[in-house]
């Protein structure tokens, strides 16, 4: 009898919009129609009102994409509102999985030999060298403990913060997100190099004492998710 | 129960057919019985090295097509009373005339008879190599010092790696030439070893009496004094578990030596 009086959609103000907390135990016809009669109640806006944007908070219900696009357009409907973030306290296991993956550090004690490609989601350690011919990739950064002759891959899957350090950096090609870079022939110094793209999306090899300064963000004291 | 063990390198003419006959009589010649086969079908040759060319009357091809039996295809080599032998290849079918799994099933059937089991192996890393390898248990990586070969011996050790029923292959280094050593351009000993990351289980030098022996159709093995054939009697040994250093015959240049001493001395 209760639940009649309960509100299943909270509306609450932030500094840049609002947030609208969703009840997760309600029915979601019913938390659609709540909504919807909420937002045409509360918000009446004028032709010239500045848009504003609204977060949403489903708290521990997983929403379906579609269900997603359903709640957007009962929002949308209010002409100057847009859903900027939908926040949920659960996700797939899927998703987590694939999460913890791609914040993984594999590491790998061996050669990568012509012909063999290495491939990983997350960071790349690698404790040997990569042959000429031979292919390392990763989701992350690479870190090669050894010389690299090879082929090395970083952000494999588009993410041009990720770096490529080796202890002997004489690569036959370094590709970062979708960038490559066919090295000049490297000398052979016994000194830790890296490889990161800059402002203007080259790939540029250099100390690796100069990552702190474009990557200050590259330090993860508090590891995994 | 004897030991399969496939002689291969990648790269074409780097000496695999020479280790294939010099090793398997070098065991031979320490007292172990010993079957050599030759995968490379189409180039027929080991038979040729060893003076057994004119002796052949079934080959590898017949054995697996149950056209005769396998000891009908042995030609046993005259040297000894009953230790060496060889199952030759054909020379007029191609490297499809035989598959994997009649490779394995053919090993296992010579394994109780034969103390080693050496399989030479034709260059590439198509059919014929993969005949050659599936009946392996462990694998000889021949290689010279020159880059191509040595690229090729990695790619072929990385294919190696995959197969769960070989182990870990070993290295000769075939045709060293005492004057590259010294030269930085060359890959060098320690240059291959630190290449390729696999234990090195020998260094032939070059030497044209190889290619004489060749000619007189007897490998070079049985001249006890030849720098090939001693570095070849020291490999057979070091296969059968004997610990013995790795020392250059004939041109004892210091630098060299040294090297060596220190590869060595590492790993021993
Ligand atoms: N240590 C050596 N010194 C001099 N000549 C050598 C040496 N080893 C091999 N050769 C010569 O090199 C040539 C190729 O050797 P071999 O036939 O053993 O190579 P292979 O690897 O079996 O070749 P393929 O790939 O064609 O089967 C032969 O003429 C052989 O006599
Ligand atoms: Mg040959």
């Amino acid at each position: 009898m209760n639940k009649r009086i309960q509100q299943n959609v909270m509306i609450k103000g932030t500094k840049d919009g609002f947030m609208l907390h969703l009840d997760d135990s309600c029915s979601f016809s019913e938390l659609l129609k709540e909504l919807a009669a909420k937002l045409s109640e509360n918000y009446q806006f004028q032709e010239n009102d500045p848009v504003l944007s609204v977060k949403l908070h489903t708290g521990n219900r997983y929403l379906t994409l579609e269900q997603e696009n359903q709640i957007k357009e009962v929002i949308h409907k209010q002409k100057k509102l847009t859903v900027s973030d939908i926040l949920c306290n659960v996700v797939t296991v899927e998703k987590a999985k694939r999460w913890k993956e791609e914040n993984q550090v594999t590491t790998l004690n061996k050669v990568v030999r012509s012909g063999q490609i290495i491939e990983v989601p997350g960071d790349l350690l690698l404790i040997g060298d990569v042959n000429p011919a031979g292919t390392v990739r990763a989701g992350g950064s690479i870190f090669i403990m050894g010389q690299l002759k090879g082929i090395a891959h970083a952000g494999f899957y588009g993410n041009n913060q990720a770096v490529i350090a080796a202890s002997i950096m004489t690569p036959a090609q370094l590709r970062i997100a979708d960038q490559i870079n066919v090295a000049p022939d490297q000398k052979k110094v016994h000194e830790v190099k890296c490889a990161f793209m800059n402002d203007d999306e080259e790939i540029i090899i250099d100390k690796l004492h100069v990552l702190r300064k474009y990557r200050p963000n590259f330090n993860r004291l508090e590891g995994g998710l | 129960m004897g030991e399969a063990i496939v002689i291969t390198s990648g790269k074409g003419g780097v000496g695999k057919t020479t280790t294939s006959a010099n090793l398997g009589t070098s065991l031979a010649l320490l007292g172990k019985k010993v079957c050599l086969i030759d995968t490379d079908i189409g180039l027929r040759n080991l038979d040729v090295i060893l003076g057994l060319d004119n002796r052949i009357i079934y080959d590898l091809v017949d054995v697996v097509e149950e056209r005769c039996k396998i000891h009908q295809a042995l030609i046993k080599d005259k040297h000894f009373e009953d230790l060496l032998y060889l199952l030759p290849a054909p020379q007029t079918r191609d490297k499809s005339a035989v598959n994997e799994e009649q490779m394995c099933k053919l090993i296992n059937d010579l394994k109780p008879d034969y103390d080693y089991i050496i399989i030479d192996c034709p260059a590439g890393i198509e059919q014929g190599f993969r005949n050659a390898i599936a009946g392996a248990d462990k694998a000889i990586i021949v290689t010279t010092p020159e880059r191509p070969a040595v690229y090729d011996a990695d790619r072929i050790i990385g294919l190696l790696e995959k197969e769960e029923h070989i182990e870990a292959p070993k290295l000769i280094i075939n045709r060293i030439r005492g004057h590259l050593l010294n030269e930085d351009e060359e890959m060098d000993i320690n240059g291959v070893t630190d290449f390729l990351k696999v234990d090195l289980l020998g260094i032939i030098p070059d030497d044209d009496q190889v290619i004489v022996a060749a000619n007189k159709k007897e490998p070079i093995a049985y001249d006890p004094n030849n720098r090939v054939s001693i570095a070849y009697r020291n490999i057979a040994r070091r296969i059968l578990g004997e610990s013995i250093p790795l020392t250059p015959i004939g041109e004892e240049r210091k630098g060299f030596i040294a090297k060596v001493k220190k590869f060595f001395g590492a790993r021993v």
